[in-house]
């Protein structure tokens, strides 16, 4: 149980990531796909995060006055991640689009009756 | 039979992460990079932000690329979306509190995200999410008013002259600084507005540009209902 306290944010992360694929994997609205690609993205996300935190950490930004750099966080995995997260919204926008397309030519969402596309 | 494979497979991929991340205790050490940023940050590049001077001067090429890709995305979505006809899938007008609140905030989420991207190398935020904030503002005029329409062109117009000005901020750098957007602008004195040389130059150019591009994709999804 105590190890499982100390690595809550990794269990959490490998969760969302987990649900995400099974998500991908199982579901055959593909509005629901686009959230299982999101909540993989999120999972990542929190992942990245996560790995650089320390303990008792906090935002790697002077301000003159509270804790010195003995205390920051990694700030390379929130670099990435702040690029990530753009990314993702790209990412979602134009997969929502795509679904948009794909309601109004084919009348529905269901991956099984999409013709050409059958698992 | 295709819930079991999912979750067999998953099984896998759950093991590969237990054993990949035990050897990651969490909140230990950061590594060497992360103590070269923390340590040498401010006086190399200015900025009291150092997630800010990673991602707009260690790594600004990298940063270019990140915009290039939301540029390439809200191009494809444009292309996908772009019908000529104008449906406006909202029929349903929106209550009294809606749109009073709207014209109440909407310029002030504005001047929020400005501020976002403009302190952006001395507090928490920057470009990016000073541009979410920004095009937030104009998600909320679409939700309040169903005949409320963007300039397109006048937003294309933004996001073209920011992005090139960041390019063109970059070719300064290595015209003058020796290397591709060097920081070749004066460095000032840390914790001031006016520091850290071109970064908040390009954070501007940044906000803009996200701003515009994330505005234009609530644009092309709000007016792409079929009415």
């Amino acid at each position: 149980m105590e190890t499982l306290y100390n690595s809550m944010y990794y269990v959490g992360s490998a969760a969302l990531i987990l649900i995400g694929l099974y998500i991908i994997l199982v579901k055959s609205n593909l509005i629901k796909v686009i959230i299982g690609i999101h909540l993989l993205d999120t999972g990542v996300n929190v992942l990245l995060v996560s790995v650089g935190y320390i303990k008792g950490g906090k935002a790697p930004i002077f301000t003159g006055t509270s804790a010195g750099p003995a205390q920051f966080v990694d700030p390379v995995p929130q670099a990435l991640v702040l690029t990530a997260i753009v990314i993702g919204v790209g990412v979602i926008a134009l997969a929502l689009s795509i679904a948009v397309k794909v309601y109004e030519h084919y009348g529905t969402h269901d991956l099984r009756r999409i013709k050409g596309l059958k698992w | 039979m295709r819930k079991w494979i999912g979750a067999i497979l998953l099984g896998f991929v759950a093991a590969g992460f237990f054993i990949a991340l035990s050897d990651i205790p969490f909140g230990n050490n950061r590594m060497d990079v992360a103590e070269y940023y923390i340590d040498k940050g401010v006086a190399e590049t200015g900025a009291v932000n150092i997630v800010t001077s990673v991602v707009v001067n260690y790594r600004a090429l990298d940063t270019l690329g990140e915009v290039t890709v939301l540029f390439v995305a809200s191009l494809g979505l444009g292309a996908l979306l772009y019908a000529g006809k104008d449906g406006s899938g909202n029929k349903q007008r929106a209550s009294l509190v809606v749109r009073t609140g709207s014209r109440i905030l909407f310029p002030l989420i504005l001047l929020f995200g400005a501020y976002i991207f403009v302190h952006g190398h001395l507090t928490p935020g920057g470009g990016f999410q000073g541009g979410a904030v920004i095009a937030s503002a104009f998600l909320l005029q679409y939700l309040a008013y169903r005949s409320y329409r963007i300039d397109k062109r006048k937003f294309s117009m933004v996001e073209s002259i920011s992005g090139s000005a960041f390019v063109v901020v970059g070719l300064l750098g290595l015209a003058i600084g020796g290397y591709f957007l060097s920081n070749f602008l004066d460095k000032g004195v840390p914790y001031s507005l006016f520091s850290a040389g071109v970064i908040p130059v390009l954070y501007v150019a940044i906000g803009l540009k996200v701003g515009a591009e994330l505005a234009g994709i609530v644009a092309g999804l709000m007016e792409s209902g079929r009415g």
